[in-house]
């Protein structure tokens, strides 16, 4: 068997662990039985080291982090939020936050796995310390964000439980909205942290690069946009006690920016960073 | 002749003066035990009474059981006996098994699923034990008792949702509050079920109660009940930017908390949740406070309504645990029909040849320079050796003596050979 299928086939697997742990997490959510979430949790950590093992393969094979396509692309980002969602859960043991994050991971690496595999263009330019951190730090921040994105979703639904007193399906599967709150803002906290580092060593890798830290490239832009939206949420909530509904609503648009960033600006406008989606 | 009765009467089928008049007082049931087991014919016996029902199950002696039992109620409680027979309920055999562990389950409470009933069931059970009133039978029937209300108890969620309006309170309380350790509790006014829910609260683990009321005496008298603060009622909208749940219960006609006044305090405590229970009639909450962001106000309707649902869900899941008993008295079913001479030595020689059987298959296997004869005549050999061991314990089993307790001597052969394993049903 050559290289080439061996990563091809655990890919595939990954994929098939990443599934299963989302049946998991559905049957949880339907019938609310420990051992399901137990299940569904062991599956996402196996998947996840499957997943490390593959992208490890990966990246000694090329030589250097395998973030040349779309393919790569939302694998790397499926397997940093899964990996962040796993230290979550020791943190705050928000199980519930599963039925969000396994479903997202799993559509991630199911995209991924219809798209082509283009070969990616040799380009010196993918190596380095900066860019290395820069694309981790990058990473690490949109899952952190996608998970308090989620917190929010979970915190919505919980509050209009509440705040109407129809008790549906949700309200006895769902923790406190503290709780919720809590997490949303724990994750909004990393997040951030990690962007503005990932935002600051994309900064300094293109000045080492291109000769100069700005470029007024659509990426540029709509990754500042991102970082002002929420820049703007974190201040809201420390200063003017923007927290539960207000603060999950904001956690929901700013993801959406971040998605838009992450993919629309790369697919619709273009850019320097265009190479990498196609 | 059935192995097992169950009379008794409850909530649904006595009125509350007849029960009274038949209840035991924890202090009189030994008592009525002892004169029980002397004058009634029965073996075994164990009386079973709380507030809404009163039971007595026994293994009968004879046919004249039942009829002695109802004589033993009816002098016991110096009551003509036509006075509650109409009331009264006799079970036999498998429905007296089925009745008992239903009631242990708590599926036959007045409030299904409630947790009081398996305490008091253990209570009767360790009375007759001391009174040396319970057999072979009603030991082991009342150790599946147990097991099956806490199997029911676990697999079904009878007992998951607050069924009174203050235990509903502290269910939302739970759902808005990750931690009520951390959370103080305001009381403005006084009444019962206001009172109530401030103690499920604090036995949640809220610490803090501050207590308002117009009559400052009563407020402090409250508030040391409480081990909390008392203050006055002017002073009650200062405390709205610390508290974090309200519960108000006062006789005023008018609005005790505005949605203005609310709204003003949110701005103060940043907007940390704010949880107001208006158990008050005419309430003292405007309504509009729940339109507030962070603010969340349940009234005693809206309560009402949270423990009707649960009730009816309690009743589903009800249905549930009838399965789960009905699966019980089966396989007790079985342990009865086995606990007759027949089927135990049977069950005793199958043991015994299976592990003769199984041993010289094993030694055999390893020593093949044997002729198919010399391995004939071990086997034989080992299964000899299996019925002179079976031969006197068995003699003995099916002549235990005039007066012995057959069921007793069994009991302890089945359990000295292991032989009810199968009837466990896996995890015990």
């Amino acid at each position: 068997m050559t290289l080439a299928s061996c990563q091809n086939a655990l890919f595939i697997i990954t994929t098939a662990i990443y599934f299963m742990s989302t049946a998991g997490y559905i049957l949880y959510l339907l019938v609310q039985k420990e051992k399901f979430q137990h299940a569904a949790f062991g599956l996402m950590c196996l998947g996840a080291l499957v997943h490390a093992v593959t992208t490890g393969l990966n990246t000694w094979a090329m030589g250097t982090l395998p973030v040349h396509n779309l393919h790569q692309n939302l694998s790397i980002a499926a397997l940093v939020l899964a990996v962040v969602f796993i230290v979550l859960k020791f943190k705050f043991n928000l199980k519930i936050l599963g039925i969000f994050t396994a479903p997202l991971v799993l559509a991630m690496m199911a995209v991924a796995v219809v798209l082509p595999e283009t070969q990616p263009a040799a380009e010196s330019t993918l190596k380095g310390f900066w860019l290395v951190s820069h694309i981790i730090l990058i990473f690490i921040g949109e899952a952190a964000l996608a998970l308090a994105c989620g917190a929010g979703i979970l915190y919505l639904l919980q509050e209009r439980a509440i705040k109407e007193k129809k008790r549906g399906f949700f309200y006895k599967r769902l923790p406190s909205l503290d709780l919720l709150d809590s997490t949303s803002y724990s994750c909004l906290i990393t997040g951030f942290t990690m962007l503005t580092m990932g935002l600051i060593t994309g900064l300094v890798y293109a000045k080492s690069v291109w000769g100069r830290f700005w470029g007024w490239d659509p990426k540029e832009i709509w990754s500042a946009v991102t970082w002002l939206v929420y820049a703007a949420i974190l201040h809201g909530r420390l200063t003017s006690g923007w927290r539960g509904q207000r603060s999950a609503i904001m956690t929901i648009v700013g993801f959406a920016v971040l998605v838009f960033t992450f993919l629309g600006v790369n697919l619709l406008i273009g850019g320097h960073h265009q190479v990498f989606t196609k | 002749m059935p192995e097992i009765i169950l009379i008794g009467l409850n909530h649904k089928t006595a009125p509350v003066e007849l029960r009274e008049c038949l209840a035991f007082a924890p202090d009189q049931t030994r008592d009525a035990l002892e004169t029980l087991q002397i004058q009634a014919s029965v073996k075994e016996a164990l009386i079973f009474s709380t507030c809404n029902r009163m039971e007595i199950l026994f293994v009968p002696a004879d046919k004249t059981a039942t009829d002695s039992v109802i004589r033993f109620l009816s002098e016991h409680k110096d009551i003509p006996v036509t006075d509650f027979t109409d009331a009264l309920y006799i079970h036999e055999g498998d429905d007296a098994v089925k009745h008992l562990f239903r009631v242990a389950s708590s599926l036959d409470s007045m409030i299904v699923g409630e947790p009081q009933i398996l305490g008091q069931v253990k209570k009767a059970y360790k009375d007759t034990v001391a009174n040396k009133g319970s057999g072979a039978i009603l030991n082991r029937l009342m150790h599946k008792a147990f097991s099956i209300a806490k199997r029911v108890r676990k697999e079904t969620g009878i007992g998951d949702n607050a069924v009174s309006i203050s235990y509903a309170a502290v269910e939302l309380a739970n759902k808005i509050f990750s931690d009520l350790g951390k959370r103080s509790v305001m009381l403005i006014g006084a009444g019962e079920m206001a009172e109530l829910a401030v103690e499920h609260l604090i036995s949640n683990g809220v610490q803090t109660i501050i207590v308002a009321n117009r009559t400052f005496e009563n407020a402090v008298s409250l508030a040391a009940r409480f081990n909390g603060q008392a203050v006055k009622i002017e002073e009650m909208e200062s405390f709205l930017g610390d508290v974090d749940i309200i519960i108000s219960s006062t006789g005023a006609t008018e609005f005790v908390l505005t949605k203005p006044q609310v709204k003003k305090a949110m701005g103060q405590r940043k907007h940390r949740p704010l949880f107001f229970i208006d158990i008050a009639v005419p309430r003292d909450l405007d309504p509009a406070i729940n339109r507030i962001s962070n603010a969340y106000l349940y009234d005693i309707d809206d309560l009402q309504n949270l423990v009707n649902d649960n009730l009816d869900e309690r009743q589903r899941e009800a249905l549930k645990g009838e399965r789960l008993v009905e699966e019980a008295v089966i396989k007790f079913r079985w342990w009865l029909n086995s606990l007759s001479v027949v089927p135990t030595i049977k069950d005793i020689k199958h043991k015994l040849e299976c592990i003769a059987d199984a041993e010289t298959d094993k030694t055999l296997a390893k020593l093949d320079s044997l002729s198919p004869e010399e391995a004939d005549a071990v086997k034989r050999m080992t299964r000899a050796i299996a019925r002179k061991i079976m031969h006197d314990p068995i003699l003995f089993l099916k002549n235990t003596g005039e007066h012995r307790d057959d069921t007793q001597y069994l009991s302890v052969a089945r359990h000295l050979f292991n032989l009810d394993a199968a009837l466990e049903g896996g995890k015990e």
